[in-house]
């Protein structure tokens, strides 16, 4: 086995709480009433292709893309679409959904049901790219970015390595590390799928050191594959970040302001390279995806294969919940969104929801900064949120800006860290935010 | 011991004649003519630096009034000064003061925490503009006010209260000098800039909601629903987006009781009811 790697700027370790990692993946269920929002990625809104009345079956495209920086939508059920109209999302701002009412489950003809694994990879570079567009598929680890892009090398860049994200460093969060361990052969061959589109040998699986189970599995199943070999990382947060990704697995620095391209790099989920496989080898649109639902105020915590479009209310109720909600979180802990709207869709990005009791969800009294510079210690990025914190009460935006707050990826390790308790966090988001608008 | 200090002392001295002359012929040499046009201006001006004139500050105003002619006289306006500066700065310059309507701010949403009660807390950073981009607010009307009070924290002349009854941030027309800042600081965009208006009577639609009527009203009690009915009191009433807008050129003297009285869930605000009470 080959050495722990981790990076080396920063990060934290907050308390892990993966409360659902052995329970084994459960299918969800259909719910009654599905709603599927046209915009699920960055970039552009889908173009909504149904209309009021219209018969749809499970696979059948409903949006479809608008750009290149836009993806394909899927009906995920079958029946009758009986809404086309702005419904809230999780944080209660309205997009356009499409309203779906279930009748059966029937599927389309052209996608493979049997449980088969299938590893010969028949089609050609330029065939995988176009089923991936086809597919709708985005990265599925949280950012929403669609993939097709991310596959296709730009002219004049170069790629020597693949790194298939499978940290998962968020507490709580599970559904990686249960597909790791139920579906590894898919993700290796999906690895395989994503190096023909980049015309790559290699491809890294990086591992959480604290997922065992997940590495045994891929290990076993790496040993038949050529060039895909499985990196255990030290346990660290904000590992997942693409960034730090780079810096623990290969060494490599991305500048402020390039991309992972720029290093010959290419990083995709886990849950991607799982929906590149079934796409590419089952032709299965991306129209159902594995959401943790956890927190301290859950019955019982697991992971759950969702149809994309059903309520977080249902899966709520799948899972029970001990007393009246506290807080509700969309994602992780560290970097989700808190929830106004109990009804919102599963989306191809949500990773998890989170039911947190009232007392667990309260923020603490604020205190004075102290200058102690723990902030700057567990910044990944190298950034100073203090120094941040203060300009921004002075309204000092262009001074913020100079000290490079624009590169914050926004992880919380320093509201997580400060003895204080200042969210130093929210002061960063809000630099960024009036950086932007006055461009 | 005495020499060194003695030495020390002559040298000093030296270094401080060759300082002095060199001094002498630069300051000479690269003398700028004070403009006691602007000098005299500026100090008219209120120094507030608020930038509301459109300048990079009073003194900056002041160098383009003094520069000015006639013409481009007329389009300069310190909203801050008002009046009163605009014909005492006129006076200086021997230009005619051009007369300029005064405006003060107004908040065009009214979802107190009567009319659109929270339903959810938010415990974050008291901040709307941070606010607004995690979620739709506490009252879940994507365009209503946030309540966190950035623009009571903004304002540079202490013109906008919170006020504890309706948690809605009030304008005090009296301090207000329209300089814009709540303007720009509103993520919303939720502040205009209106004529005060004859004996300050303003007649103005206090919503911002370009939803649908009914899904406005589910979170609001005094949304605009699009109804059309002030449409029908004065024509030159616009709606759109079922969002009803009054464009200033309508006399609120005239309209505004009528307007307020069309209004079925109360979004136009007349300023004048009081006035016809007392």
């Amino acid at each position: 086995m080959s050495k722990i790697k981790t990076f080396t700027t920063g990060g934290i370790h907050p308390d892990k709480f993966k409360l659902s990692s052995d329970v084994a993946i459960e299918d969800a269920g259909i719910p009654e009433v599905v709603t599927i929002p046209v915009r699920q990625h960055i970039g552009a809104p889908a173009k909504i292709l149904v209309k009021k009345g219209d018969k749809v079956k499970v696979g059948t495209l409903i949006a479809d893309a608008d750009g290149i920086v836009s993806a394909d939508v899927h009906s995920s059920v079958s029946g009758e679409v009986i809404k086309v109209e702005e419904n809230e999302t999780g944080g209660g701002y309205l997009e356009k959904m499409i309203t779906i009412r279930v009748e059966g489950d029937e599927w389309e003809e052209s996608i493979d049901k049997t449980p088969d694994i299938v590893s010969e990879i028949t089609s050609s570079a330029e065939e995988i790219v176009q089923i991936i567009r086809g597919a709708g598929i985005v990265g599925m680890g949280g950012a929403g970015f669609p993939t097709p892009i991310k596959v296709t090398v730009p002219e004049g860049k170069k790629v020597d390595c693949l790194i298939l994200n499978g940290i998962e460093c968020e507490p709580y969060l599970t559904a990686d590390d249960r597909l790791m361990q139920e579906c590894a052969e898919q993700i290796v061959i999906g690895a395989k799928v994503i190096n023909k589109a980049l015309g790559i040998q290699n491809a890294i699986i990086a591992v959480d050191e604290n997922k065992p189970e997940a590495i045994k599995a891929l290990q076993q199943v790496t040993r038949r594959y050529v060039g895909v070999n499985v990196q255990v990382c030290a346990t660290k947060y904000p590992q997942g970040a693409e960034k730090q990704l780079i810096a623990a697995v290969t060494g490599r620095e991305v500048p402020p302001g390039c991309l992972p391209i720029d290093v010959h790099c290419v990083v995709q989920n886990v849950g991607t390279a799982f929906a590149i496989y079934e796409a590419v080898q089952k032709h299965k649109p991306l129209f159902e995806r594995i959401v943790t639902v956890s927190g301290d105020d859950v019955k019982k915590a697991g992971n759950f294969r969702v149809r994309i479009g059903t309520p977080s209310s249902y899966l709520i109720e799948k899972a029970g919940k001990k007393s009246e909600i506290g807080k509700i979180i969309f994602g992780g802990p560290m970097m989700g969104i808190a929830g106004v709207n109990l009804d919102a869709p599963i989306t191809k990005i949500s990773s998890g929801i989170l039911i947190l009791k009232d007392e667990s969800a309260y923020k603490p009294e604020v205190n004075p900064c102290i200058r102690c510079a723990t902030c700057v210690d567990v910044c990944p990025q190298g950034l100073e949120p203090y120094l941040i914190h203060s300009l921004i009460r002075n309204g000092e935006y262009q001074e913020a800006k100079k000290i490079h707050v624009l590169d914050c990826i926004e992880c919380g390790c320093c509201a997580y860290s400060c003895p204080a308790r200042i969210p130093l966090l929210d002061y960063c988001k809000l630099a960024k935010y009036e950086i932007r608008k006055n461009k | 011991m005495t020499e060194i200090i003695l030495f020390n002392i002559a040298i000093l001295s030296v270094i401080a004649v060759i300082a002095a002359i060199v001094l002498y012929f630069t300051a000479k040499k690269f003398r700028v003519e004070p403009n006691v046009l602007a000098e005299e201006i500026a100090e008219i001006l209120p120094q507030a630096n608020c930038g509301a004139c459109g300048s990079a500050g009073c003194q900056d105003f002041a160098n383009r009034c003094a520069t000015s002619t006639a013409e481009e006289f007329r389009s300069l306006y310190c909203p801050v000064g008002g009046r009163n500066v605009m014909t005492k700065i006129a006076q200086k310059l021997g230009y005619a003061a051009e007369d300029h309507e005064p405006t003060v701010a107004v908040l065009r949403c009214n979802g107190s925490c009567e009319n659109a009660p929270d339903k959810v807390e938010y415990v974050g950073l008291k901040n709307c503009r941070l606010a607004s981009r995690v979620f739709v607010g506490k009252t879940g009307c994507p365009n209503g006010c946030l309540r966190l009070g950035d623009c009571v924290r903004n304002c540079p002349f202490g013109a906008i209260e919170m006020n504890p009854k309706t948690g809605l941030p009030e304008v005090n027309p009296d301090k207000c000098t329209s300089c814009g800042a709540c303007v720009r600081i509103c993520p919303r965009g939720l502040y205009e800039i209106r004529p005060v208006g004859p004996k300050g009577v303003r007649v103005y639609v206090a919503c911002n909601n370009k939803q649908k009527g009914a899904t406005a009203r589910k979170n609001c009690k005094a949304a605009c629903i699009g109804c059309m009915k002030c449409t029908k009191v004065c024509a030159d009433v616009k709606v759109e987006n079922n969002l009803s807008y009054i464009p200033t050129s309508v006399s609120a003297e005239q309209y505004g009781a009528e307007l307020a009285s069309a209004c079925p869930t109360g979004a136009i605000v007349y300023t004048g009811e009081k006035n016809e009470q007392n």
